[in-house]
């Protein structure tokens, strides 16, 4: 192997095995930013030594006893100065394998629980949401903070800067290092989902730049979902988040035009859709539904997107079943963004007057106030009602409101299309 | 960015030998991993070729051929199709792989096309026929 492939060989490693070194040293060491730096520590004797003695046969255990090694050191340097240190240091001393192979196996043992934990602990909510977005990503999904940056389209100090004060935080507000139980877990995990969602959506629809959609950021999203499916196989939701990335994943191919511009969901070519999704997408969905309790709010959203994706044609879509989800979702979310959905699926069933007699219910919601959406779906009704010279107001008013290039060169075009209809 | 990753044939697949036990379970838990990592998206074993068919075109003729076919090194007797960021992350999974036969054997890593591969080689042609399909589809809905 050529120096600067063995090199990008270890990048590679360390891409792969970063989130579970660093999970286990952060238990050991029961502080993530010490953790990491240990972890990062391990990564540069890796750079030394492979080189030259070649990549080992189980690179992450390596990494792993490396960096034990280094922690052991960091805390007998600290346990001069205070007795709790010196107590870590001798139980990770005398439970200190002796060789690479009982490394391997203690890593396998508790690893599973660690990187749970860490995603848990990089999402606790006394984080604000978008350090606890830079953090997992860097943490689990193993992205620089340049690859952060590039793809939030923030400066790449602004993400350092989130990260080292996030690291801070938990640090200061001395956040334990474990899986929250009882009454507590529900609203955690709710925040680790959400995390991952929000990944998941600014790849769907970026919010901001030229492109309409960034696929990596939705595959990176999917992989943290579907390493939290395999940790937490016993919650529903997780289940039912992972089905409705899949499903939406697999219109991805068919949400750009062949000029980059979006394409509608009812307007999109399904023979672009991607069937071995959908089949991920639909045995999620399963999984979720086979586990008790009533569906909570990302199931819901699944089974909304699985009537899509069984659908051959938009007209063979079971209208009134997504009616009646929509209407259930909205009871479990409160959120006008489902209303407004309910009101899309409504038009759909029902005919666009029945449609826009819910949208007009929340013109005066405040909180859509600056949400392109709702102009958006409102023209889209009028238009379809002949009123063309309203539904223009709509669409230029969504285009004001959007953020994302694309989308807007999409409103202005059917503006436009109303004032000059072409019969 | 996907890849499908290729075991190749061997005399013993091709004989219709069947993995150890073993094997078996190493695979087994190699697969566990792929998973639990979120980079598997399916896997398959194939049958030996001796239960495949070829179909050869020649012009406007189309001739069925049996198996089984002798270039065994060239046949597929299984695969994955994973997931990853890079090719580099493939080959390294491909590096953990237990050695899916006794003795030698290979496996070959080939990236699938995504969309945007396509770039300018979306010829004209196949934009109009993408917008073609488009135009029906809005005129489906318009007609509602």
């Amino acid at each position: 192997m050529t120096a600067s492939a063995t090199h990008s060989a270890i990048e590679t490693v360390w891409r792969l095995e970063s989130p579970k070194v660093i999970a286990g040293l952060t238990r050991l060491v029961r502080d993530l930013g010490a953790a990491e730096d240990l972890a990062h520590d391990a990564l540069v004797a890796a750079l030394e030594q492979w080189p030259t003695e070649g990549i080992p046969r189980n690179p992450g255990a390596w990494l792993m006893a490396t960096a034990k090694h280094r922690a052991i050191d960091l805390l007998r340097r600290q346990a001069r100065l205070d007795r709790k240190h010196e107590e870590l240091a001798r139980d990770l001393e005398t439970g200190m394998p002796s060789g690479l192979s009982d490394v391997e196996a203690a890593m396998d043992d508790d690893i599973g629980d660690d990187l749970l934990r860490l995603m848990f602990t990089a999402c606790h909510p006394v984080l604000p949401t978008d350090a606890r977005v830079a953090l997992t990503l860097r943490l689990l999904g193993g992205l620089t903070t340049e690859e952060i940056a590039r793809a939030f389209v923030v400066a790449e100090p602004t993400i350092a800067q989130r990260i080292v004060r996030a690291k801070r935080t938990l640090s200061k507000a001395q956040v334990p290092f474990e899986v929250p139980r009882g009454p507590e877990r529900d609203a955690r995990l709710s925040s680790v989902l959400e995390v991952i969602y929000l990944v998941f959506n600014e790849g769907y629809s970026a919010t901001a730049g030229d492109d309409w959609v960034r696929p990596a950021l939705c595959d990176d999203a999917l992989r943290l979902g579907r390493v939290l499916a395999e940790r937490a196989p016993e919650e529903p939701e997780v289940h039912g988040l992972v089905a409705l990335m899949e499903l939406q994943a697999s219109r991805l191919r068919a949400r750009i035009g062949p000029n980059g511009e979006p394409v509608r969901l009812l307007e999109q070519n399904r023979a672009r859709w991607d069937q071995l999704l959908i089949g991920r997408g639909l045995a999620a969905l399963r999984r979720a539904e086979s586990l008790p309790g009533p569906p909570g709010a990302y199931a819901l959203q699944a089974s909304i997107a699985a009537c899509h994706a069984r659908a051959r044609t938009p007209e063979d879509a079971d209208w009134k079943r997504i009616v009646g989800l929509y209407a259930r979702l909205s009871e479990v979310t409160g959120s006008p963004i489902v209303k407004l959905n309910h009101a899309v699926a409504v038009a759909m069933a029902d005919g666009p007057e029945a449609g826009l007699a819910i949208v007009d219910t929340l013109t005066s919601e405040p909180s859509l106030e600056r949400y392109h959406y709702l102009p958006s779906v409102r023209g889209d009704l009028l238009e379809k009602l002949g009123r063309l010279a309203d539904a223009q107001v709509e669409f230029e008013r969504a285009a004001a409101l959007t953020k994302n290039a694309r989308e807007r060169e999409l409103l202005m075009t059917r503006a436009r299309a109303c004032m000059f209809p072409s019969g | 960015m996907r890849f499908m990753v290729m075991v190749k044939a061997t005399k013993e697949s091709e004989a219709g030998v069947m993995p150890s036990e073993y094997l078996l379970a190493e695979m087994g838990q190699y697969n566990e991993e792929l998973v639990k990592a979120g980079v598997l998206l399916a896997a398959e074993g194939l049958h030996p070729s001796s239960k495949g068919v070829r179909v050869r075109f020649s012009s406007k003729d189309r001739t069925v051929i049996d198996g089984p076919f002798t270039e065994t090194k060239e046949l597929v007797a299984g695969f994955w199709l994973m997931q990853v960021r890079s090719k580099e992350e493939v080959i390294e999974w491909v590096r953990r792989c237990p050695n899916p036969f006794d003795g030698e054997s290979e496996i070959e890593i080939r990236q699938v096309f995504d969309a945007e591969d396509f770039g300018d080689a979306l010829t004209p042609e196949l934009r109009a026929q993408e917008e073609r399909l488009r135009e029906q589809a809005q005129s489906r809905n318009a007609g509602r």
